[in-house]
Protein backbone atom coordinates (compact mmCIF):
# COMPACT_ATOMS: atom_id res chain seq x y z
CA UNK A 1 0.00 0.00 0.00
CA UNK A 2 1.40 3.03 -0.56
CA UNK A 3 0.46 6.38 1.23
CA UNK A 4 -1.45 9.07 -0.15
CA UNK A 5 -1.13 12.36 1.33
CA UNK A 6 -4.81 13.98 -0.09
CA UNK A 7 -6.48 10.61 1.01
CA UNK A 8 -4.88 11.17 4.90
CA UNK A 9 -8.33 11.14 7.22
CA UNK A 10 -8.65 13.61 10.15
CA UNK A 11 -7.18 11.03 12.72
CA UNK A 12 -4.01 10.70 11.01
CA UNK A 13 -3.47 14.32 10.46
CA UNK A 14 -4.22 15.06 14.19
CA UNK A 15 -1.75 12.29 15.01
CA UNK A 16 0.83 13.99 12.43
CA UNK A 17 0.04 17.61 14.10
CA UNK A 18 0.17 15.98 17.31
CA UNK A 19 4.51 14.80 16.41
CA UNK A 20 4.90 18.31 15.37
CA UNK A 21 3.60 19.79 18.07
CA UNK A 22 5.91 17.66 20.48
CA UNK A 23 8.97 17.75 18.19
CA UNK A 24 8.63 21.47 18.05
CA UNK A 25 8.04 21.47 21.85
CA UNK A 26 10.79 19.68 22.22
CA UNK A 27 12.99 21.79 20.23
CA UNK A 28 11.55 24.75 21.97
CA UNK A 29 13.03 23.46 25.00
CA UNK A 30 16.29 23.53 23.31
CA UNK A 31 15.72 26.50 21.65
CA UNK A 32 15.29 28.07 25.39
CA UNK A 33 18.23 26.31 26.82
CA UNK A 34 20.66 27.61 24.02
CA UNK A 35 19.78 31.05 24.33
CA UNK A 36 18.89 30.88 28.43
CA UNK A 37 15.91 32.24 27.90
CA UNK A 38 12.42 31.46 28.00
CA UNK A 39 10.67 30.57 24.67
CA UNK A 40 6.92 30.33 23.85
CA UNK A 41 5.83 28.57 20.68
CA UNK A 42 2.14 28.62 18.98
CA UNK A 43 0.10 25.58 17.95
CA UNK A 44 2.18 23.98 14.88
CA UNK A 45 -0.21 24.16 11.82
CA UNK A 46 0.09 20.79 9.50
CA UNK A 47 -0.05 21.74 5.98
CA UNK A 48 -0.98 20.18 2.97
CA UNK A 49 0.16 22.29 -0.25
CA UNK A 50 -0.06 21.53 -3.93
CA UNK A 51 3.46 22.50 -5.37
CA UNK A 52 1.83 25.37 -7.39
CA UNK A 53 1.64 27.17 -3.72
CA UNK A 54 4.84 25.79 -2.31
CA UNK A 55 7.07 28.67 -3.39
CA UNK A 56 4.65 31.00 -1.91
CA UNK A 57 5.56 29.82 1.54
CA UNK A 58 7.80 32.25 3.41
CA UNK A 59 7.60 35.20 1.36
CA UNK A 60 7.81 34.05 -2.11
CA UNK A 61 9.84 31.80 -4.18
CA UNK A 62 12.39 34.55 -4.51
CA UNK A 63 13.02 35.51 -0.80
CA UNK A 64 16.13 34.65 0.81
CA UNK A 65 15.87 31.37 3.31
CA UNK A 66 17.99 29.30 5.19
CA UNK A 67 17.61 25.82 5.00
CA UNK A 68 19.46 23.14 6.99
CA UNK A 69 18.53 19.46 6.04
CA UNK A 70 19.59 16.23 7.94
CA UNK A 71 19.61 12.85 6.69
CA UNK A 72 17.35 10.05 8.68
CA UNK A 73 18.14 6.47 9.14
CA UNK A 74 17.15 3.75 11.41
CA UNK A 75 13.78 2.42 11.51
CA UNK A 76 12.19 5.17 9.37
CA UNK A 77 14.49 6.68 6.19
CA UNK A 78 13.94 10.33 4.91
CA UNK A 79 15.03 13.56 5.88
CA UNK A 80 14.21 16.02 8.20
CA UNK A 81 14.70 19.61 7.22
CA UNK A 82 14.02 23.24 9.10
CA UNK A 83 13.70 26.16 6.84
CA UNK A 84 13.55 29.70 8.48
CA UNK A 85 13.80 33.23 6.88
CA UNK A 86 16.65 35.38 6.26
CA UNK A 87 15.60 37.41 8.78
CA UNK A 88 14.66 35.03 11.51
CA UNK A 89 18.21 33.65 11.36
CA UNK A 90 19.39 36.70 11.97
CA UNK A 91 17.70 37.40 14.78
CA UNK A 92 18.48 33.75 16.15
CA UNK A 93 21.67 34.16 15.78
CA UNK A 94 21.62 37.94 17.42
CA UNK A 95 20.42 36.74 20.33
CA UNK A 96 22.53 33.24 20.15
CA UNK A 97 25.88 35.65 19.87
CA UNK A 98 24.22 38.24 22.99
CA UNK A 99 24.09 40.91 19.50
CA UNK A 100 21.80 43.67 19.37
CA UNK A 101 18.58 42.21 17.98
CA UNK A 102 18.45 44.38 14.72
CA UNK A 103 21.95 43.82 13.91
CA UNK A 104 21.74 42.87 10.16
CA UNK A 105 25.18 42.03 8.50
CA UNK A 106 25.06 39.24 7.20
CA UNK A 107 26.79 35.89 8.66
CA UNK A 108 30.26 35.59 9.76
CA UNK A 109 31.66 32.18 9.60
CA UNK A 110 31.03 31.07 13.03
CA UNK A 111 27.34 32.25 13.27
CA UNK A 112 27.30 30.55 9.99
CA UNK A 113 28.32 27.48 11.86
CA UNK A 114 26.02 28.62 14.87
CA UNK A 115 22.95 28.46 12.35
CA UNK A 116 23.73 25.22 11.38
CA UNK A 117 23.72 24.04 14.99
CA UNK A 118 20.65 25.51 15.60
CA UNK A 119 19.42 23.90 12.86
CA UNK A 120 21.48 20.32 13.89
CA UNK A 121 19.66 20.87 17.66
CA UNK A 122 15.82 21.88 16.59
CA UNK A 123 15.47 18.79 14.42
CA UNK A 124 17.48 16.70 16.72
CA UNK A 125 14.99 17.74 19.55
CA UNK A 126 11.80 17.06 17.14
CA UNK A 127 13.20 13.55 15.99
CA UNK A 128 13.92 12.41 19.76
CA UNK A 129 10.16 13.12 20.33
CA UNK A 130 9.02 11.32 17.53
CA UNK A 131 11.42 8.91 18.51
CA UNK A 132 10.12 8.30 22.25
CA UNK A 133 6.57 8.62 21.01
CA UNK A 134 6.87 5.60 18.25
CA UNK A 135 9.53 4.38 20.24
CA UNK A 136 11.78 3.39 16.94
CA UNK A 137 15.16 3.86 15.78
CA UNK A 138 15.53 7.07 14.21
CA UNK A 139 19.39 8.52 14.19
CA UNK A 140 19.64 12.10 12.00
CA UNK A 141 23.16 12.88 10.31
CA UNK A 142 25.35 15.62 10.42
CA UNK A 143 23.48 18.29 9.36
CA UNK A 144 23.70 20.81 6.07
CA UNK A 145 22.99 24.37 5.34
CA UNK A 146 22.22 25.94 2.25
CA UNK A 147 21.23 29.68 1.82
CA UNK A 148 19.31 30.43 -1.51
CA UNK A 149 16.05 31.53 -3.08
CA UNK A 150 13.19 29.90 -1.24
CA UNK A 151 11.54 28.20 -4.08
CA UNK A 152 15.66 26.52 -5.12
CA UNK A 153 15.35 25.58 -1.01
CA UNK A 154 12.04 23.92 -0.81
CA UNK A 155 12.29 22.26 -4.07
CA UNK A 156 14.17 19.66 -2.37
CA UNK A 157 11.59 17.90 0.07
CA UNK A 158 9.30 19.23 -2.73
CA UNK A 159 10.60 17.06 -4.83
CA UNK A 160 10.83 14.17 -2.76
CA UNK A 161 7.06 14.38 -2.30
CA UNK A 162 6.85 14.38 -5.85
CA UNK A 163 7.73 10.94 -6.06
CA UNK A 164 4.71 9.42 -4.67
CA UNK A 165 2.21 12.61 -4.94
CA UNK A 166 1.21 15.71 -5.99
CA UNK A 167 1.04 17.36 -2.58
CA UNK A 168 3.40 18.60 -0.19
CA UNK A 169 3.05 18.17 4.14
CA UNK A 170 5.03 20.22 6.42
CA UNK A 171 4.57 21.80 9.77
CA UNK A 172 4.94 25.48 10.35
CA UNK A 173 5.95 26.00 14.01
CA UNK A 174 6.09 29.43 15.66
CA UNK A 175 8.40 30.09 18.31
CA UNK A 176 8.70 33.65 20.84
CA UNK A 177 10.97 34.77 22.86
CA UNK A 178 9.61 38.13 24.52
CA UNK A 179 8.30 40.55 21.23
CA UNK A 180 10.45 38.41 19.21
CA UNK A 181 8.58 36.08 16.63
CA UNK A 182 10.69 33.41 14.55
CA UNK A 183 8.81 31.28 12.23
CA UNK A 184 9.93 27.87 10.79
CA UNK A 185 8.84 25.49 8.89
CA UNK A 186 10.08 22.03 9.80
CA UNK A 187 9.76 19.24 6.72
CA UNK A 188 9.63 15.85 7.73
CA UNK A 189 10.02 14.06 4.80
CA UNK A 190 9.71 10.24 5.18
CA UNK A 191 10.68 7.94 2.31
CA UNK A 192 7.73 6.06 0.91
CA UNK A 193 7.72 2.96 2.87
CA UNK A 194 8.28 4.92 6.03
CA UNK A 195 5.10 6.75 5.94
CA UNK A 196 3.72 3.96 6.42
CA UNK A 197 5.88 2.66 8.87
CA UNK A 198 5.84 5.59 10.85
CA UNK A 199 1.62 5.76 10.95
CA UNK A 200 1.85 2.17 11.59
CA UNK A 201 3.74 2.86 14.48
CA UNK A 202 1.63 5.75 15.82
CA UNK A 203 -1.29 3.20 15.45
CA UNK A 204 -3.63 5.23 13.02
CA UNK A 205 -3.22 2.52 10.38
CA UNK A 206 -3.12 -1.27 10.58
CA UNK B 1 6.50 44.11 -18.25
CA UNK B 2 4.24 43.07 -21.16
CA UNK B 3 2.01 39.89 -20.41
CA UNK B 4 3.96 37.72 -17.85
CA UNK B 5 2.88 34.32 -16.94
CA UNK B 6 4.11 32.74 -14.04
CA UNK B 7 5.20 28.96 -14.10
CA UNK B 8 4.42 26.86 -10.98
CA UNK B 9 6.34 23.91 -9.88
CA UNK B 10 5.18 20.91 -12.26
CA UNK B 11 3.66 23.50 -14.60
CA UNK B 12 4.02 24.40 -17.89
CA UNK B 13 2.65 27.10 -19.94
CA UNK B 14 2.90 28.37 -23.74
CA UNK B 15 2.69 32.04 -25.01
CA UNK B 16 2.17 33.94 -28.33
CA UNK B 17 4.51 36.80 -28.87
CA UNK B 18 4.54 39.35 -27.44
CA UNK B 19 4.95 37.53 -24.09
CA UNK B 20 7.38 36.11 -21.16
CA UNK B 21 7.26 33.05 -19.44
CA UNK B 22 8.99 33.08 -15.87
CA UNK B 23 9.30 29.89 -13.50
CA UNK B 24 10.97 31.58 -9.64
CA UNK B 25 13.34 30.10 -7.52
CA UNK B 26 13.82 26.68 -9.63
CA UNK B 27 16.31 24.43 -7.58
CA UNK B 28 17.11 21.23 -8.62
CA UNK B 29 14.03 21.45 -10.64
CA UNK B 30 15.01 22.18 -14.23
CA UNK B 31 13.57 24.65 -16.38
CA UNK B 32 13.05 23.67 -20.13
CA UNK B 33 12.78 26.31 -22.49
CA UNK B 34 11.21 26.36 -26.42
CA UNK B 35 11.07 28.84 -28.80
CA UNK B 36 10.53 29.00 -32.01
CA UNK B 37 12.15 32.70 -33.79
CA UNK B 38 10.00 32.05 -36.86
CA UNK B 39 6.91 32.77 -35.13
CA UNK B 40 7.87 34.07 -31.84
CA UNK B 41 6.28 31.44 -29.80
CA UNK B 42 7.50 30.54 -26.45
CA UNK B 43 6.81 27.64 -23.77
CA UNK B 44 8.32 26.67 -20.36
CA UNK B 45 7.81 24.04 -18.22
CA UNK B 46 9.15 23.57 -14.96
CA UNK B 47 10.25 19.44 -14.06
CA UNK B 48 10.81 18.48 -10.82
CA UNK B 49 11.33 15.10 -11.84
CA UNK B 50 13.06 13.07 -14.51
CA UNK B 51 10.98 10.17 -15.71
CA UNK B 52 6.90 9.10 -15.35
CA UNK B 53 8.17 5.50 -15.90
CA UNK B 54 9.50 5.59 -12.11
CA UNK B 55 6.73 7.27 -10.42
CA UNK B 56 3.93 5.42 -9.18
CA UNK B 57 1.74 8.59 -9.86
CA UNK B 58 2.28 10.01 -12.77
CA UNK B 59 -0.91 11.74 -13.61
CA UNK B 60 0.57 15.70 -13.42
CA UNK B 61 2.61 15.21 -16.89
CA UNK B 62 4.05 18.61 -16.27
CA UNK B 63 6.00 17.14 -12.92
CA UNK B 64 8.63 14.64 -15.35
CA UNK B 65 10.89 15.59 -17.84
CA UNK B 66 10.08 13.06 -20.18
CA UNK B 67 6.28 13.56 -20.44
CA UNK B 68 6.68 17.62 -19.82
CA UNK B 69 8.35 18.02 -23.11
CA UNK B 70 6.27 15.89 -25.28
CA UNK B 71 3.09 17.95 -24.24
CA UNK B 72 4.65 21.53 -24.22
CA UNK B 73 5.60 20.44 -27.92
CA UNK B 74 2.54 19.42 -28.56
CA UNK B 75 0.44 22.77 -26.87
CA UNK B 76 3.19 24.84 -29.28
CA UNK B 77 1.91 23.08 -32.03
CA UNK B 78 -1.37 23.69 -31.15
CA UNK B 79 -0.46 27.61 -31.52
CA UNK B 80 0.96 27.16 -34.98
CA UNK B 81 4.84 25.74 -34.42
CA UNK B 82 6.12 23.82 -36.71
CA UNK B 83 8.28 21.19 -34.44
CA UNK B 84 11.80 21.32 -36.91
CA UNK B 85 11.75 25.43 -36.06
CA UNK B 86 12.14 24.72 -32.36
CA UNK B 87 15.39 25.27 -30.60
CA UNK B 88 15.53 24.60 -26.39
CA UNK B 89 17.18 26.11 -23.45
CA UNK B 90 18.04 24.67 -20.26
CA UNK B 91 18.25 26.21 -16.82
CA UNK B 92 18.32 24.42 -12.99
CA UNK B 93 19.52 21.27 -11.80
CA UNK B 94 21.52 22.51 -9.14
CA UNK B 95 22.06 20.29 -6.16
CA UNK B 96 21.02 22.35 -3.13
CA UNK B 97 22.43 21.04 -0.86
CA UNK B 98 26.22 19.58 -0.60
CA UNK B 99 26.67 16.31 1.62
CA UNK B 100 25.54 12.72 0.68
CA UNK B 101 26.32 13.06 -3.18
CA UNK B 102 25.93 9.33 -3.74
CA UNK B 103 22.41 9.13 -2.54
CA UNK B 104 19.12 9.38 -5.54
CA UNK B 105 17.89 12.76 -3.74
CA UNK B 106 21.21 14.57 -3.87
CA UNK B 107 22.01 13.76 -7.61
CA UNK B 108 18.49 14.68 -8.72
CA UNK B 109 19.04 18.27 -10.19
CA UNK B 110 21.59 16.54 -12.25
CA UNK B 111 19.02 13.38 -13.41
CA UNK B 112 16.58 15.53 -14.19
CA UNK B 113 19.29 18.01 -16.31
CA UNK B 114 20.18 13.87 -18.33
CA UNK B 115 16.50 13.15 -18.76
CA UNK B 116 15.47 16.61 -20.10
CA UNK B 117 18.43 16.40 -22.37
CA UNK B 118 17.94 12.90 -23.96
CA UNK B 119 13.97 13.42 -24.33
CA UNK B 120 14.66 16.71 -26.69
CA UNK B 121 17.21 14.69 -28.59
CA UNK B 122 14.90 12.09 -29.17
CA UNK B 123 12.43 14.77 -30.28
CA UNK B 124 15.18 16.57 -32.37
CA UNK B 125 15.32 19.91 -30.51
CA UNK B 126 18.63 21.15 -30.81
CA UNK B 127 20.13 22.54 -27.20
CA UNK B 128 21.65 26.22 -27.96
CA UNK B 129 22.24 27.20 -24.29
CA UNK B 130 22.33 25.78 -21.20
CA UNK B 131 23.43 26.97 -17.41
CA UNK B 132 22.62 23.65 -15.19
CA UNK B 133 24.24 22.43 -12.27
CA UNK B 134 26.10 24.08 -9.10
CA UNK B 135 24.40 24.66 -6.16
CA UNK B 136 22.84 27.56 -6.11
CA UNK B 137 18.68 28.60 -7.16
CA UNK B 138 17.70 30.24 -10.58
CA UNK B 139 14.62 32.38 -11.33
CA UNK B 140 14.36 32.69 -14.82
CA UNK B 141 12.22 34.51 -17.13
CA UNK B 142 11.96 33.51 -21.37
CA UNK B 143 11.11 36.68 -23.63
CA UNK B 144 9.17 35.91 -26.83
CA UNK B 145 10.81 38.72 -28.31
CA UNK B 146 14.44 36.95 -29.43
CA UNK B 147 13.87 33.90 -27.03
CA UNK B 148 16.44 35.43 -24.93
CA UNK B 149 16.60 33.33 -21.30
CA UNK B 150 17.26 36.16 -18.41
CA UNK B 151 19.08 34.00 -15.42
CA UNK B 152 18.74 35.81 -11.91
CA UNK B 153 20.68 34.16 -8.69
CA UNK B 154 21.23 35.04 -5.16
CA UNK B 155 24.70 36.14 -5.32
CA UNK B 156 26.12 34.57 -8.77
CA UNK B 157 24.62 37.59 -10.61
CA UNK B 158 22.37 38.08 -13.61
CA UNK B 159 22.48 37.20 -17.23
CA UNK B 160 21.26 36.01 -20.20
CA UNK B 161 21.42 32.75 -22.35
Amino acid sequence: MTININDLNNLQLDVLREIGNIGAGNAATALAKMLNKKVDMDIPKVKILEFKEVTDILGGAESQVIGILLNVTGDITGNIMFILDYFAAQVLVNMLMYKPINDFNGFSELEFSALKEIGNILAGSYLSALSCLTNMKILPSVPDIAIDMAGAILSVPAIEFGKIGDTVLYIETEFCEGSTKVVGDFFLVPDIDSYETLLKALGVIS
Amino acid sequence: MENTIKVGMADLNVSCHPGVLTTLGLGSCVGIALYDPTTKIIGLAHVMLPSSMQAKNNSNIAKFADTAVVKLVEDMKKLGVRKENLVAKLAGGAQMFAFNQQSDMMRIGLRNVIASKEKLEELKIPIISEDTGGNHGRTIELFSEDGRLLIKTIGHGVKYI
